[in-house]
């Protein structure tokens, strides 16, 4: 599904030109369930971007679905990502002055269907995930669960290749994003890939693998089997 | 790109900054409103002037004989200038320059109307038949002086309306004989001269060749009302001035340098000057509305802008999702020529509807009388201007929006998303 070879990728800061990601390696096969971690700065942020197509990359190359995804201009690197690509935010990014129901079509809007039918196909996919009731409401009358829910059933509306989500339980308590976890997994146990950034070890451990980023190169990969001795290791640390 | 989405969308952002969008439309609508109504005056009182000028054909000139106030060929200043018969034969001959002639001999003294027991003082002018021609002179029974008159050197008499009025009371004049200073002329037509004020419809014409006869004139002319070959620029006007001018000294031995020895007034070269200040005054106009058109144009540009600076974050999800850089600039785009247009059209309205009622005002001002001598007539903006007004508004409206509507397009989803 994706694969990463030598990647580099650096910013501009004035006269300093900060080396971010370092020659990274990283494959991800389709269906799979993974978590970047990293403390800040270690790039994660930066890959997310690439990965999601909303960052160029300076060397190396990038496999997304067996497509080469490289200097893309912006009206083709749009239509990738609303095809390819849904994206699950922190604070939720809905669009304020939308319903509930509107904000999950927005997607299937850029693809150019008719607003009937993609009112429709958005209230399915609010019912999949229980807000059907809420669909007229706008984003500030809603919950924080609930609207990263609607934002759940936005990024799935144009039935993308791999989901991908930014510290998506970051703005949520414990309980509700249990929740949301759990509704990843049953996206993930659907067949869709779901990758996300995180540094929350217990919600990195709900993933099926976890990538460890550190100053700009993967330090560590841990595999389903050893997730547990990765919970305790976390534990006692 | 005109989806009913589209505009749900600027309407959703419009609803959301209401104040905000008033006051730039307000400043949009403000300039289209001067701009018309600069234009709008700017036309009446081309308008009006125009309509001052109408009393005559505009081509028209006059010459009228004086006295030499210069020595020329070793002759003495203060020589009278007399016309005669043979300068309108010659003027008439003259004809690349001129198209129609008329001679003017004055009658002497107050000259008495009477008929049966009415009489009064009239103004009487003679005249060849073409004057008619010249003027705006308009004859409601019978007929004008004809060239059978001239030539005959009949005692007929064209009345005006007044002097009918004052006169006939309500019996037809036609055929009628009044006698001027006890000689009898018999009355061929009645005239109206709607161009003109009320009092010159107490003027009477004769023929010439009569008034020179009976009321001892010889072949002596006193002035000549001419219309020239239409031209349109100031300098060909003077040129034939001009060149009437040196003709007329060449017959009667002045320099043509002289004015006093004789006078002339080419009506066309003050038209035409007075045009071109209308003109002018046009450019002028358009140059100030443009101005305060683009003082509310950069008002909107500066809105939008920060508009897009305050939804870079939803444009920042939008790309997010799929939105491409055209469809983002189409909706920045969309708002701002929206709002320009709208605002520019009530403008455009209020501004046209204010001259309108000026115009109302005005046109009963001069349908009571009182506005014969208004210099300020239909004070109204013409289709054509009202269409290239609102063209230049969508342009504007367009151009306004695009400076925003890039900087919208090229929002970085990445720090549009970054949590803060």
């Amino acid at each position: 599904m994706i694969q990463i070879r030598d990647l580099h990728k650096s910013y501009e800061m004035g006269h300093n030109s900060l080396h971010v990601l370092k020659g990274l390696h990283l494959d991800i096969e389709e269906g799979e369930f993974v978590s970047i971690m990293g403390s800040s700065g270690s790039g994660k942020s930066t890959l997310l971007n690439i990965l999601g197509i909303l960052d160029d990359y300076d060397r190396g190359t990038y496999y997304l679905g067996g497509k080469l995804i490289q200097g893309l201009n912006e009206t083709k690197a749009a239509l990738t990502r609303n095809e390819m690509i849904g994206f699950i935010f922190q604070s939720f990014n809905l669009i304020s002055f939308k319903n509930a129901m509107e904000n999950v079509a927005l997607p299937l809007y850029y693809q150019k269907i008719s607003r009937k039918k993609r009112n429709q196909i958005a209230l399915e996919y609010l019912d999949r995930l229980g807000l059907k009731e809420w669909a007229h409401h706008l984003p500030s009358e809603l919950s924080g669960g609930q609207k990263q829910r609607v934002a759940i059933a936005r990024a799935l509306i144009s039935q993308p290749r791999i989901i991908l989500a930014d510290e998506p339980t970051g703005a949520l308590d414990s309980a509700t994003s249990l929740e949301v976890m759990e509704i990843l997994k049953e996206i993930n146990d659907q067949g869709k890939t779901v990758i996300l950034v995180t540094h929350e070890h217990d919600i990195a451990a709900m993933t099926k693998k976890i990538i460890k980023l550190k100053d700009g190169v993967i330090e560590e990969v841990i595999k389903n089997g050893e997730l547990l001795a990765f919970k305790n290791r976390v534990s006692t640390e | 790109m005109f989806d009913i989405d589209v505009w749900q969308e600027i309407f959703a952002t419009i609803r959301k900054n209401k104040l905000r969008t008033f006051l730039t439309g307000f400043s949009v609508a403000w300039g289209i409103f001067m701009l018309m109504i600069l234009l709008g005056s700017g036309n009446g009182l081309q308008n009006g002037v125009r309509t001052q000028f109408a009393s005559n054909s505009v081509n028209m000139m006059w010459l009228w004989a004086g006295e030499t106030s210069m020595p020329y060929q070793g002759l003495k200043e203060g020589r009278s200038v007399k016309f005669n018969n043979a300068d309108y034969t010659f003027l008439k001959g003259m004809n690349q320059d001129l198209e129609q002639v008329s001679s003017r001999f004055y009658l002497p003294g107050n000259i008495v109307y009477t008929y049966k027991n009415e009489y009064g003082t009239f103004e009487t002018s003679s005249c060849h038949p073409s004057l008619k021609l010249m003027g705006n002179m308009k004859v409601t029974s019978g007929r004008f002086i004809n060239d059978l008159d001239i030539n005959d050197y009949r005692k007929v008499i064209v009345i005006g309306d007044n002097v009918r009025l004052a006169l006939f009371k309500d019996v037809d004049p036609l055929g009628e004989y009044i006698n001027l200073n006890n000689v009898p002329f018999k009355v061929v037509g009645v005239i109206h001269d709607k161009g003109r004020r009320n009092d010159d419809e107490r003027t009477s014409y004769i023929p010439i060749s009569t008034a020179q006869r009976i009321f001892n004139g010889a072949d002596r002319v006193h002035t000549f009302a001419v219309t020239t070959k239409m031209v349109t620029t100031v300098e060909e006007a003077d040129s034939i001035t001009a060149d009437v001018r040196k003709a007329m000294a060449l017959r009667h031995n002045f320099d043509p340098k002289d004015k006093r020895a004789m006078g002339s007034f080419n009506l066309l070269a003050m038209y035409i000057r007075t045009m071109k200040i209308f003109q002018a005054i046009k450019i002028f106009v358009w140059i100030i509305g443009i101005g305060t058109l683009i003082a509310g144009i950069v008002g909107v540009s500066n809105i939008m802008l920060i508009l897009v600076k305050e939804r870079t974050r939803e444009i920042g999800i939008r790309k997010a999702i799929g939105a491409t850089p055209g469809s983002v600039i189409g909706l920045v785009l969309l708002e701002s020529i929206l709002i320009t247009t709208v605002a520019g059209y009530i403008g455009l309205l209020f501004g046209i509807g204010l001259m309108e009622a000026v115009n109302y005002g005005l046109e009963q001002a001069i349908g009571s009388g009182e506005g014969e001598r208004i210099f300020f007539r239909n004070p109204t903006v013409d289709f054509t201007t009202a269409i290239t007004a609102m063209v230049i508004l969508i342009v504007s409206g367009a151009l306004a929006g695009y400076l925003p509507a890039r900087k919208a397009a090229n929002v970085k989803p990445i720090e549009a998303l970054r949590n803060d």
